[in-house]
């Protein structure tokens, strides 16, 4: 008996011993990041400052639901964006996955290829469209080929109306292939005798799709939804290295807004009360999601 | 390509056993979906595969020609004037082997620290028993929901508040603030919630009784860790290095805010010499043609084990 506690007490102290590292450095780089933006939030504190930050009570929350445009207008972009983004992307991956997921010659190299932008770095990917999409560029060009010529083009990125949508499609395309791939998993979890029943009956490869392939995915799903929605809000470097939030303000982002606010221009008080409202909106679409996607049985 | 499709694959079991009279049999069927399949998955290639055509191609071209270029299909094929010129100039215009350095000695840096770190965390979750490991296991899945960048800004107050140790003169002296470092790029990335997850989950496959007989054999716990557990557990290490290589290279938001002197950049802040300039695209495209270039080869190279790692991001979610 004592003999066991023993063991027990020292496996404690070794445990601990050994996930000291890495929690303390998660206390340091995370915890007390997260508390701080929370103190921050409601002070008027700069990254350089002779003063003491300064408690100003909701001044920060206020000014940005009252005397910031901006903070609407990103708020608006992020919400368009991920609208767009999350059933667009989660479908295109879930299409990808079907197709290559066919036992056929050739599949693995296809998979390859569509994964080929996920590991593109996005500045990398940022810059390249940027140029593509310039008056001039190669989509122009593009499309006055496909089109004959009917079709004038128009400067993408400095166009109000159109340089969202832009960055939308070269964030899909950089991004489809990772959820591809995680869709890809799922599928290969259905075993393949449902599929074999479900010829046997006779049905076609959609019914196949509706009625094995779908129901079987769930768990997938769920797991998809939540990551593309939060990778959308989290939408800041294409931004950063296409647009700078422009033209008059079409792209600015909320991540995009509280770095240019609380870095940029070193307000760090308001800077981290916009992260904070970022933060709590990230926690309000999980848990939503989450409930959303319960199961019902 | 079509002489693949008209050579006859095996028949699915499927189209063996119907086979109707008077109809297109099951296998003209079988073979008219896999040509558009094909089709489908071909333009789709296609549509995947073009920006980086015309980037690499681009960057052997001067300037000009790839404004002209861009109006027909000469964009996607190396024509004209090709020359390594743009990559020389690159290195007259920025320290670009610099940022390469900085930025292969952070991603090193953050990978192997983070298997160990984390590797540890994973051991003590998963095959020790001590008060509160459950309570800490869910507190770190639960930060798994919160992104960086919601935390980015508070960080960067925080991490130029923080205190630097050093000798000089062979006494310890302070000071503040370590903005300009190698380390803020590195130490703060080290600890990752997701790799102490995914070891913590992988550890727990193996059999305990493998520990017992350690302990009777005399081992202690460290020893089981790197004799036992680690030797074993090769995909884990594989799967939480290459989850962790990517977003380490790619760095951009944070060294951006946290890192001002040219000597300490990593690549992808490197990029933003080119938005200031008016940018000679030539070089734009063979720099950025040089900072994919280590990734391309390290994805093609491990392409198996990097899809079935962000597979297994997935499974456990």
């Amino acid at each position: 008996m004592a003999g066991r506690r023993r063991l027990r007490n020292r496996q404690g102290a070794v445990g601990l011993a050994m996930a000291s590292p890495a929690l303390i450095l998660l206390l340091l780089f995370f915890v007390v990041p997260v508390l701080l933006g929370f103190a921050l939030a409601f002070t008027n504190a700069r990254l350089v400052s002779p003063n003491p930050p300064r408690f100003v009570g909701l001044d920060n929350f206020i000014r940005a639901f009252t005397a910031d445009p901006v903070f609407f207008d990103s708020l608006r972009n992020t919400a368009v964006f991920a609208i767009v983004v999350v059933p667009v992307q989660s479908g295109l991956a879930l299409l990808l996955a079907v197709l290559v997921n066919q036992r056929l010659k050739g599949s693995t190299l296809f998979r390859v290829v569509y994964f080929i932008p996920v590991v593109t770095s996005i500045v990398v990917v940022s810059i390249l469209w940027k140029f593509m999409y310039r008056d001039d560029g190669l989509i122009n060009s593009m499309i006055d080929t496909v089109t004959f010529g009917a079709w004038n083009g128009t400067d993408w990125l400095n166009n109000q109306s159109t340089a969202l949508p832009a960055i939308i499609v070269l964030s899909i395309w950089q991004a489809v292939g990772f959820h591809m791939v995680i869709w890809l998993s799922g599928l290969q979890t259905i075993p393949e005798e449902l599929y074999e029943a479900a010829r046997v009956d006779g049905a076609s490869p959609w019914r196949q799709f509706t009625q094995v392939t779908w129901p079987g995915l769930r768990p997938t799903m769920i797991f998809i939804l939540i990551t593309i929605t939060i990778d959308a809000l989290r939408l800041f470097v294409q931004i950063d290295v296409m647009t700078q939030g422009g033209p008059i303000n079409a792209t600015s982002t909320l991540v995009y807004h509280a770095v240019r606010k609380g870095f940029r221009e070193q307000e760090v008080g308001y800077g981290a009360a916009l992260s904070l409202i970022f933060f709590v909106m990230v926690l309000a679409i999980a848990a939503l999601q989450r409930w959303l996607t319960r199961n019902k049985d | 390509m079509t002489d693949t499709l008209s050579s006859p694959l095996p028949d699915t079991a499927a189209a063996r056993r119907k086979r109707v009279p008077g109809q297109p049999s099951e296998r003209v069927l079988a073979r008219r979906r896999r040509i558009w399949t094909y089709l489908a998955m071909s333009a789709l290639a296609l549509f995947f595969i073009f920006p980086l055509v015309f980037l690499f191609v681009s960057s052997l071209k001067p300037s000009g020609q790839i404004m002209s270029d861009s109006g027909s299909g000469r964009a996607f094929l190396p024509v004209g004037d090709i020359s390594l010129d743009n990559y020389v100039d690159v290195f007259d215009r920025v320290p670009v082997g610099q940022f390469l350095l900085n930025s292969a000695f952070v991603t090193v840096g953050i990978v192997l620290f983070g298997l160990l770190v984390n590797s540890l965390a994973g051991f003590a979750l998963s095959r020790l028993e001590w008060k509160g490991r459950g309570l800490v296991l869910t507190l770190i899945i639960a930060t798994l929901i919160v992104p960086f960048e919601t935390i980015a800004v508070p960080m960067v107050y925080w991490v130029s508040k923080l205190p630097n140790l050093f000798f000089e003169n062979g006494i310890l002296v302070y000071d503040f603030g370590w903005l300009n470092t190698y380390k803020v790029q590195i130490i703060p990335f080290i600890a990752n919630a997701f790799s102490i997850f995914l070891f913590t989950q992988y550890f727990s496959t193996i059999p305990k009784s493998l520990d017992e007989a350690a302990r009777v054999d005399g081992a202690g716990w460290f020893t089981i860790y790197r004799r036992v557990i680690v030797p074993l557990s090769g995909p884990a290490f594989a799967t939480v290095a290459i989850l962790t290589f990517l977003p380490a290279w790619n760095q951009y938001l944070w060294p951006l805010m946290v890192v001002q002197r040219e000597q300490l950049r990593p690549v992808m802040v490197g990029m933003q010499y080119f938005f200031q300039l008016s940018p000679a695209w030539g070089e734009v495209m063979a720099y950025a043609a040089m900072i994919t270039i280590p990734v391309l080869l390290v994805f093609l190279s491990f392409q198996r084990a990097f899809i079935s790692s962000i597979a297994a991001s997935g499974v456990k979610g």
